[in-house]
């Protein structure tokens, strides 16, 4: 009976995995992408149902109050939150998995009917600490997106010294823990784990978020596959190796869009030093300003558009008014596309959800790749609150942002740049784009602005 | 019989990580963010632990693990409903857009 059982467990929770494995497939490609959504809820129902039916002395009533209040802020915070605060919700999520790993494991340690192997106290440990290291780091990144702290990177002396002394103590701790199995060193490992999420995100600046992001989605899963090792439970340890590379797919890709390696990114600080000289230089240099309605005048009488968005757009949730301003264009016959860098934004495919949501064709918006060689035959290009990622001294051996690739919108015929001011991009760099004689600067609000080019129409 | 089982962990899990690369390898850019909501939802298998923790302890109820395990499953069921609503939210907004594509491919 109990092996019947135990067979049947495992093949639902193989179907269950199986179903996980699907659902990402078809998020692979637009068409696809909605059944793959469905097989995933498919999987997790599967799964839970089938806990539900093999553990002992679970306390129903508990469980099921937890999943149904669960369910009911699940469902209002995914159908009220604005796409442009996407990152922040990704973050908070991202954060929600590392608790429940953490809380998961002090609850298997503190399980009095339960005795753990020497095995089961390091896959307990690695669990935790990786979940605990989740759960800050989301939270401190879910602060940097939405404002409520300052997404500057913050550094001091010593920093890594410092990160290095906290981990080796919670090795320390975790090792104790083996030995003598120890609750209250395990607490303390924990504690200290919380402490190294916090101190390993701080120093890494806004702009770097679409990697911590990326990397943070991936260490959940690595989370959840940890807690599977614990329970011996191969769904979890399945569906969190999937997640893990699937994030950490994410966050090569997010690297390489900026031509920086992993451990630079992590060290943090990027960005701080080299802008005060950049100050200084742009003081000396002109920028041609112009009006809402040069703007309009030079679009409408333009053959081609090509409008670069960026993270500005996002802050000001100007993509509806962007959206009106290119039908509008597309009316008076001229042809408009976006473009796309990897980066822009504050988390892998920002841009795509934004412009999605404003109802912008799927045809209109153009990667990287497939749009760089079309500038140089553009009449008009119209950057919205983007700058490193159109920046020509990335092609400039020795600048800070040498060999990231770029959208080439210095190849246009006219360059139209909205900001909120001169200040420098992200990179602390100076931007030759902006001091271009063929280049119009529009400074305000891109909503704003975007609002009034349409009025002058 | 418990290293055993261990081995048999770590093979599912190194193949498994294989086989989440061969599969994300190919997303589409357009599609990482509603990619990293799912994946959201998706590690919030983690319930599957949480559950097998809120039990009862020679026959009480109440106990640090049950407390801790209910938590675990609250959180973790926001992730499973909030990511794949979320996701779904986003596909449709993909979708509304397929349709101004005149039918070509087909």
């Amino acid at each position: 009976m109990i092996a019947v059982n135990a067979n049947l467990t495992s093949s639902a929770y193989l179907i269950s995995a199986v179903l996980f494995i699907f659902s990402l497939k078809g998020l692979a490609s637009p068409t696809s992408a909605r059944l793959g959504n469905t097989l995933g809820m498919a999987g997790m129902v599967l799964a839970i149902l089938t806990t539900l039916f093999v553990g002992h002395h679970l306390i129903y009533s508990l469980v099921g109050f937890a999943i149904l209040s669960g369910a009911i802020v699940g469902v209002l915070a995914a159908k009220r939150v604005p796409m442009t605060k996407m990152p922040e919700l990704v973050a908070l999520m991202h954060s929600f998995v590392g608790l429940s790993a953490v809380l998961i494991a002090i609850a298997a340690v503190y399980n009095t009917a339960e005795t753990h192997t020497a095995v089961q106290r390091i896959e307990l440990f690695i669990g935790a600490f990786i979940g605990a290291i989740t759960f800050t780091a989301s939270i401190i990144a879910f602060g940097k997106l939405s404002g409520k702290f300052s997404s500057k990177p913050i550094v001091f002396n010593h920093q890594h010294l410092l990160n290095l002394v906290i981990a080796l103590l919670l090795l320390g701790f975790g090792i104790v823990y083996y030995i003598q199995d120890s609750q209250f060193a395990f607490l303390i490992m924990c504690a200290l784990a919380l402490v190294l999420g916090i101190t390993l995100i701080i120093p890494i600046g806004g702009a770097d978020m679409p990697v911590v992001i990326s990397m943070l989605n991936s260490y959940s899963g690595w989370a959840a596959a940890g807690i599977g090792f614990t329970l011996n439970n191969s769904v979890l340890i399945i569906a969190g190796a999937c997640v893990g590379s699937s994030g950490a797919i994410l966050s090569y890709i997010m690297c390489k869009a900026m031509n920086r390696h992993i451990l630079s990114v992590m060290l943090g600080g990027f960005g701080g030093d080299s802008a005060i000289d950049t100050a200084a230089n742009s003081a000396q240099k002109a920028v041609k300003s112009g009006s809402a309605d040069d703007v309009a005048f030079l679009m409408t009488n333009a053959d081609s558009v090509i409008i670069v968005p960026g993270y500005g757009l996002a802050v000001s949730r100007a993509q509806h008014a962007l959206q009106e301003l290119t039908s509008k264009l597309i009316s008076k016959g001229v042809h408009v596309k976006y473009a796309i860098h990897p980066v822009a934004g504050r988390m892998p495919g920002h841009m795509n959800v934004l412009l999605a949501e404003a109802d912008v064709p799927y045809e209109q918006v153009v990667e990287m790749e497939d749009i760089n060689n079309e500038f140089g035959h553009t009449d008009v290009v119209f950057v919205i609150g983007a700058n490193d990622v159109v920046n020509p001294a990335a092609k400039k051996p020795g600048t800070a942002i040498y060999g990231m690739p770029i959208l080439e919108a210095y190849k246009a015929k006219t360059i139209i740049v909205n900001k909120r001011s001169m200040a420098a991009g992200y990179a602390g760099l100076d931007n030759e784009l902006f001091y271009l004689d063929k280049t119009m600067m529009v400074f305000g609000d891109a909503k704003h602005v975007i609002e009034d080019i349409l009025k002058a129409m | 019989m418990n290293e055993l089982l261990t081995m048999q962990n770590i093979t599912i899990f190194v193949l498994a990580i294989f086989v989440g690369y061969h599969v994300v390898w190919n997303v589409t850019p357009a599609l990482h963010t509603p990619l990293m909501s799912v994946t959201n939802a998706i590690s919030g298998i983690v319930i599957v632990g949480a559950m097998l923790q809120t039990v009862t302890i020679d026959g009480e109820t109440l106990n640090l693990t049950s407390i801790l395990g209910t938590i675990a499953v609250f959180l973790s069921a926001i992730n499973i409903f909030g990511g794949f609503m979320v996701t779904r939210r986003m596909l449709e907004m993909f979708k509304k857009k397929d349709k101004h594509i005149p039918e070509q491919s087909k």
